[in-house]
């Protein structure tokens, strides 16, 4: 069941992920394409957690836990940014 | 794998992956940058969420004992959602971003 | 005690952070010990003013509350998400804060967030109003009582501030 199951999560989380490739790249604005990555990286971590039960490794886990650190920190610095012209006053 | 341990597993992560797609939907879809701030921030966590919960089964059920690294993902993403959201949110009202028409009330002028 | 362990629920965080980083064994609870004890320590200047935990069996109830809420607002929110988008009545309210507390207005902050079509966008200068993003108002009035109810007076009391 897990057979079938896996890849129809994979293709919705890559067709998620299409979706906010989509708004990242239209915009209309900056705060939008801001929008659009912090949601890219949060998919993109379920994506990791699926590869790593569809590989049996635990491995994956330490990605999954870097991206959620390093996409969070990213989009606060965008979102100051753009609040002050600024990242570190 | 146990049947009902692989059905609870396929069960997770196929709610997850929905939520996850609808939240994008909601970020393609919806005609403001606010109303927009709403789907990611939810349905996203919360498809992250089921994933998470599916591969913890997975990975408990293999190994026969309880595996929790994981929740801490979740635990972050938790914390650090609404932070985010909080933060966009800022930037578009410093930028007088467009509103639909029909919003009621609106920022603070500052 | 308290010289040792400003922070006593935040070193037990980083204790469980740590092991469940780094899996069982006795080393590690060991080394995750120290860094429970001296993270605290040395970070302690940086923190704000942490208000005390009055009441846990609270804050577990409200954990639960929070967790609930977050499952149904999920659906809720696909749901309005899905439908047509004409439908939705997004509107910006206005929130009156009775906590004084800076932390537990964060903690409010991000359950509204977290919780039914709501994003909490701005906090007034003077600590008092939060500025709150719905993504489909009916009731302006209803709502805030309903944010107050649900989760301000659990925070209030919970931290007794």
């Amino acid at each position: 069941m897990l057979e079938i199951a896996l890849p129809i999560a994979f293709g919705l989380f890559v067709l998620a992920l299409l979706l906010n490739l989509y708004r990242l790249l239209r915009g209309p604005t900056l705060p939008d394409r801001a929008l659009a990555l912090d949601t890219m990286y949060i998919n993109t971590i379920g994506l990791i957690v699926l590869y790593g039960i569809s590989s049996d490794s635990k491995l994956y886990f330490e990605a999954a836990m870097l991206i959620a650190l390093i996409g969070f920190v990213s989009t606060v610095a965008v979102a100051k940014y753009m609040l002050r012209g600024d990242i570190i006053e | 794998m146990n049947g009902i341990v692989e059905f609870l597993v396929s069960g997770f992560i196929l709610i997850g992956a929905v939520f996850a797609l609808v939240g994008s939907i909601g970020l393609v879809r919806l005609s403001d940058f606010y109303l927009r701030l709403h789907g990611p921030t939810k349905a996203s966590t919360l498809g992250v969420g089921g994933a998470i919960l599916g591969s913890l089964l997975f990975f408990s059920w293999q190994e026969r004992a309880l595996q929790l690294q994981e929740v801490l993902i979740v635990l972050f993403l938790f914390i650090t959602a609404p932070v985010s959201a909080h933060m966009l949110a800022k930037a578009a009202m410093h930028r007088n971003l467009k509103r639909r028409e029909d919003t009621r009330g609106g920022p603070w002028k500052q | 005690m308290s010289r040792l362990l400003p922070f006593p629920l935040l070193s037990l965080f980083l204790w469980a952070t740590w092991m469940l980083l780094n899996g069982f064994s006795w080393g590690h609870a060991l080394l995750g010990l120290v860094l429970a004890v001296v993270l605290p320590l040395g970070t302690q200047s940086f923190w704000p003013n942490v208000p005390r935990l009055r009441n846990f069996p609270k804050l577990v109830r409200f954990v639960l509350v929070v967790h609930w809420d977050i499952l149904t607002a999920n659906v809720a929110v696909a749901i309005l998400i899905i439908g047509p988008p004409r439908r939705l009545r997004p509107g910006f309210v206005e929130l009156p804060l009775d906590l004084s507390d800076e932390f537990a207005i964060t903690l409010l902050a991000s359950t509204i967030s977290l919780t039914p079509g709501t994003v909490s966008a701005d906090v007034s200068e003077d600590r008092r109003t939060l500025l709150i993003h719905a993504l489909d108002v009916d009731d302006e009035g209803a709502m805030i009582e309903q944010i107050k109810q649900r989760y301000e007076r659990p925070l209030k009391e919970i931290f007794e501030c």
